[in-house]
């Protein structure tokens, strides 16, 4: 790879910011932990709810008052998701 | 192993051990990439770029206890990113081939491979040291202006041009495996 001055300055362009939320998102994860075990044991114990769940998670969520953010979704998918 | 691959290894090996400040660090120094392979590798939409982030993250923050190889962070990342980019544009082209080895993006490999070149100038500028991140993040990477570098460096803006050429002599240097200094350069970098 050449070290030029032109070839450094493409390379730092080429890797913007992810936008800030996105990454604020993601590195809460370790604390979302506690939020997925409480929806999960709901889903768990609760027939419609995880009815709805399976139906329109995003939907489910909201209705049963949690903010379906996209990091919460996602972690939520894939604990409920079967192993692999 | 490189400074790089020992970076990263020490960053999953603290976030094994419960460090919730490493984890932050390891999203940080991977967003731009997996963001990248999404936006510009696969060209997937925002929201669509949006849900495969978080997915890659998620899935890497539950799977680190297993991972094989602490150095093999990034190209592991770069396979899961790669992987649920596929998914995703399957899901909403329903015409697309079932297997993998059928799917073909124009010049996909190609621009893969200048975002790995890239992440590896990004993670040697975080070894200049000084004030060259900032600024030179900020210049090419997020499109400030002199001015509004200055402002916030609290820089007089007329210094900005020759620090930032200053500070790609330290960053090739480093690529190059030499000792920093603050060895001046006369070239004039286009964006």
């Amino acid at each position: 790879m050449s070290y030029d001055e032109q070839h450094l300055a493409e390379a730092l362009g080429a890797l913007p910011p992810a936008p800030t939320a996105w990454v604020r998102a993601a590195q809460e994860l370790p604390a979302l932990r506690g939020l997925l075990d409480e929806i999960v044991e709901r889903i768990e114990q609760d027939a419609e709810f995880r009815r709805r769940a399976i139906a329109d998670l995003e939907d489910a969520l909201r209705s049963e008052g949690y903010e379906p953010d996209p990091a919460l979704v996602a972690a939520l998918r894939h604990r409920l998701e079967p192993p692999e | 192993m490189s400074d790089s691959l020992s970076e990263d290894a020490a960053l999953v090996a603290r976030c094994r051990e419960g460090d919730e400040q490493a984890w932050r660090d390891l999203v940080e120094r991977f967003s731009r990439y997996v963001f990248a392979i999404c936006v510009q590798g696969f060209r997937l939409s925002e929201r669509d770029a949006e849900d495969v982030f978080q997915e890659v993250f998620t899935r890497t923050y539950e799977h680190l206890g297993r991972l094989r190889d602490d150095a093999a962070i990034r190209p592991w990342l770069a396979q899961l990113t790669r992987r649920l980019c596929i998914d995703c544009l399957r899901g909403s082209r329903r015409e697309l081939p079932a297997d993998d080895a059928e799917f073909e993006i124009p010049e996909l490999d190609a621009r893969l491979e200048r975002l790995d070149e890239a992440l590896d100038v990004h993670h040697a500028l975080d070894r200049v040291g000084g004030d060259c991140r900032e600024i030179l993040d900020r210049f090419f990477a997020r499109d400030e202006s002199y001015r509004t570098i200055g402002d916030a460096l609290d820089l007089p803006s007329g210094t900005i041009a020759s620090r930032i050429s200053r500070c790609l002599a330290k960053l090739r240097e480093t690529l190059e495996g030499r000792n920093p200094s603050l060895t001046s350069s006369s070239g004039s970098v286009t964006r």
